[in-house]
């Protein structure tokens, strides 16, 4: 109950999810602001009822004020390096909506292939993807955004650029960067071509199609891991480093190409999210770009720069679960404390949360929900509840019923 | 039409460690010819067979023109399945079994019950289970279940050797067994809790006696496993009964030599019984006294490495089985099936017969992570690494080529319906749930 409960509305980042639940005789009530809050009272609701030995259901009389410590809890699912059948992703924001997660981080396309069917670029999928079977129509993208706008969960969807775009150069002509071996080219290409005019006319176009697409306020651009080799390799690409006066600074160049996207995405008015290494790079970021800390090695660190520097930041580093190993390690993630970083009460202030991140290099229908949970379960613990919920006796007997009752 | 032509018919038997399973497979153009000396050879080729057969963009079914002849370089493939830690549904071994048929294993390791849980309803003693079972109505094994895996195995090939872990892992058993198991003691006072099987009573060899009457009645197969594992002194030191016992035998404080004198009674029930054993290491190394015929289960990674064990056990002149660096259940980020592919059974220092002496071995999936819900994933393809390195010649070692060749019998095992994980990044025509 509220006045303008939302509805029809998709949830955002400052979404009220807060919810009152009162279990009294004869009665149950929930109150939240927000639909999205209703929501999530409805989930913590089912896991009150239980069964008593005759069969009858039951509920504790209870009181419970609710809300998130944290207001962005996210999956990070990678359909490039194996394609992910529309039902397993579905099935997984049900999954998702059971531990209250609110953020799909879709990272859809990679070097790998490109299941995006595009409306404006049809040919990056008709020569990116795997094969025709593994492509997700505009009919199968709308799915997955309303199905979890249904659950209160957002859909931001990663365009990973400048590396990571093997599968782009298919289907798109002079997008990559050619190679070079000595004054020949080698066959081979590099990352997203960032001195040709043509390389931000397709992206200006192909982003004003994902904006248009994709309704959250954000949309992720990537920015990891871009290998320089190759531009150091290309004679024109050396030119131009010469012709801007970046010297033999790469970092410059990656971070002259960013900018040009983060300025296209921005006049489409979205938001941003981006890696780390384009914060690192020193990229000229908008205020409000939410960077996303994923290297292990000194995140802490690299925490309270981020936020030093005025920027929101995600955190993902420890929360790799596609890192499998022998034993109960999702006591690992559950014992991280996101604000245990040297900074200001400011500082804190802007992470404003993180993600589990399911990179699909060994990982596809097959092996997803099994991998996933309940181990990522106990990061949306970390990222819902009070900081002083920490105690790994009573998780591992709350986590245990979670499970069971995840599989019912 | 693919003809068979088996030399020693017969279809009724139960395979055994001495089975035939090599075959020939002609494929020419209007003939399609498998023969083998038994009807084992016949499934094996069967199988690959069926792996030959294609199809092409019009759907076309075709074969190339081929000759094989193949034949296991082990006799003893196994798989080890533990039922205890977690329960798996009948389903899920009779599936199981059809896969390991798929990758050419021909023996079901079944860890039927330990510490945790005791699913096998026994004849006998039915408050095993009505007492050790997670579930007595819901997660148990009754004697039609067992009977059903035994011959879905046998029809595919494969025996089922029976493991009843003793005298350690059986704190299952206790409740069903009053008095089997050796109450610990605090100083002077019993504990509360229990420790292994109790080796001084006679009672203990009773109840052991008339247990494996029954299970060497309901396993067909010549061998059983009697564990023997991992058993821990604590329990046993601290109970003065216990103590006093050892001082009559004149154990000094070895309970190693305890241990030894409840597995040499064991031993020697099960001899009386006609079935032959297979013991994990320890028995091994804590010199029991046992059969010539024994078979010993080499699986302890650290602390004397494998290979060396493997050694020293067929020096002895004892038969050996390798596990220690097939345990599956040991998952790691990355390709870790070639860790699996590259292991050389018989790379140790030896004669011809030491090496004679090395009979196979097992993939390992212990039940503490795992259950129905990751079961399929985490066994295949992997498994299949330990399947290949068992079955085929030592000289098929390339991983470049098994990754290829692994990667599309992936494939194959999706289109079969079984949910085998990935190797690496890619693709099949058809994906699971796709």
């Amino acid at each position: 109950e509220s006045p303008e409960p939302g509805c029809r509305s998709y949830p955002h980042l400052a979404s009220s999810e807060a919810y009152h639940l009162t279990v009294i005789e004869p009665v149950a009530i929930l109150k939240a602001d927000e639909v999205w809050g209703a929501l999530r009272g409805l989930e913590t609701f089912s896991q009150l009822v239980h069964e008593d030995d005759y069969g009858r259901f039951l509920v504790n009389e209870s009181e419970i004020h609710d809300f998130p410590r944290f207001a962005h809890r996210g999956i990070l699912l990678d359909t490039s390096r194996h394609y992910l059948p529309l039902k397993s992703i579905l099935t997984n924001l049900d999954a998702m909506a059971f531990n209250k997660f609110n953020v799909l981080h879709w990272h859809i396309v990679d070097d790998q292939s490109f299941p995006y069917q595009s409306i404006y670029f049809p040919e990056l999928s008709d020569k990116g993807a795997y094969s025709y079977n593994h492509i997700y129509t505009p009919a199968d993208v709308h799915m997955v955004i309303e199905y979890a706008r249904l659950r209160g969960i957002r859909v931001i969807p990663e365009f990973d650029t400048p590396g990571h775009t093997q599968s782009w150069g298919k289907g798109q002509k002079d997008l990559l960067t050619p190679c070079y071996n000595g004054e020949q080219p080698s066959g081979f290409f590099g990352p997203v071509n960032p001195i040709l005019n043509t390389t931000y006319d397709f992206m200006t176009k192909f982003f004003k199609e994902i904006s248009s697409v994709f309704p959250d306020a954000y949309i992720h651009l990537g920015g990891d891991e871009v290998n320089f080799d190759c531009w150091k390799s290309n004679p024109e690409v050396k030119e131009f480093m010469k012709q801007q006066g970046f010297g033999i600074n790469y970092a410059k160049l990656e971070s002259y190409y960013i900018q040009k996207i983060l300025d296209t995405v921005s006049s489409y008015d979205k938001g941003y999210m981006v890696w780390q290494e384009v914060f690192d790079n020193k990229a000229q970021l908008k205020p409000d770009t939410v960077v996303e800390v994923w290297i292990e090695s000194n995140y802490t660190h690299e925490l309270s720069s981020v936020t030093r520097a005025g920027f929101t930041a995600i955190l993902a580093a420890p929360w790799y679960l596609d890192y499998i190993s022998y034993g109960q390690d999702w006591k690992k993630y559950y014992s991280i404390e996101p604000l245990n970083f040297p900074g200001s009460e400011e500082q804190k202030k802007l992470l404003i949360g993180g993600e589990a991140c399911l990179w699909g290099e060994f990982v596809d229908a097959t092996n997803l929900t099994p991998r996933l949970w309940p181990r990522a379960s106990a990061v949306g613990e970390r990222l819902w509840s009070s900081r002083s919920v920490t105690d790994l006796q009573d998780a591992y007997t709350r986590l245990t019923n979670h499970r069971c009752r995840m599989l019912r | 039409q693919l003809l068979i032509f088996v030399a020693t018919p017969g279809c009724d038997g139960f395979p055994s460690l001495d089975s035939k399973e090599s075959y020939k497979l002609s494929v020419s153009e209007g003939s399609l010819l498998l023969s083998a000396d038994a009807v084992w050879g016949a499934l094996r080729g069967l199988e690959t067979f069926s792996q030959l057969v294609g199809r092409d963009e019009n759907g076309t079914c075709y074969i190339n023109k081929t000759e094989i002849v193949d034949f296991p370089r082990f006799p003893h493939r196994g798989l080890l399945l533990d039922t205890s830690r977690h329960y798996l549904p009948l389903r899920a071994i009779l599936e199981t079994l059809d896969v390991m048929a798929y990758n050419k294993f021909n023996v079901f390791h079944w860890h039927i019950v330990d510490d945790p849980s005791f699913p096998y309803e026994s004849l006998t003693f039915p408050e095993l289970s009505k007492q050790g079972a997670f579930n007595a109505m819901t997660h148990v094994y009754t004697a039609s279940d067992v009977q059903m895996v035994i011959e879905y195995a046998r029809l595919r090939g494969i025996r089922v050797i029976a493991e009843f872990d003793t005298p350690g892992h059986t704190l299952s058993w206790g409740p069903g067994a009053p008095g089997l198991l050796t109450p610990c003691y605090l100083g002077n006072d019993p504990s509360g809790t229990y420790g292994p099987i109790n080796p001084i009573l006679n009672s203990t060899y009773q109840f052991v006696s008339s247990l494996f009457q029954e299970v060497s009645t309901v396993f067909p197969d010549y061998f059983l496993h009697l564990g023997g594992d991992e058993v821990d002194f604590s329990c046993w030191k601290s109970n003065p009964k216990i103590r006093a016992f050892m001082k009559e035998m004149g154990f000094g404080e070895d309970y190693k030599k305890l241990e030894s004198f409840y597995v040499q009674r064991l031993l020697d029930i099960i001899s009386s019984l006609g079935k032959g054993y297979i013991v994990w290491q320890e028995v091994f190394d804590n010199e029991v006294k046992v059969r010539p015929d024994t078979i010993i289960h080499v699986w302890k990674e650290n602390s004397t490495p494998y290979m060396k064990e493997m050694a020293n056990v067929t020096k002895a002149g004892y038969r050996a089985l390798l596990s220690a660096p097939w345990y599956l259940n040991h998952i790691s980020y990355g390709q870790d099936w070639m860790a699996a592919y590259q292991v050389e059974p018989l790379k140790f220092e030896g004669s011809s017969e030491q090496k004679d002496r090395v009979i196979g071995g097992e993939a390992c999936m212990w039940g503490e992570y795992v259950d129905v819900t990751n079961l399929a994933p985490r066994l295949w393809p992997r498994a299949g690494a330990v399947a290949e390195r068992l079955w085929s010649n030592a000289t098929v070692r390339d991983l470049q080529d098994a990754y290829m060749r692994l990667a599309d019998f992936r494939c194959k095992l999706l289109r079969r319906g079984v949910q085998a994980q990935p190797l690496y990044v890619g693709y099949c025509e058809n994906e699971f749930g796709g």
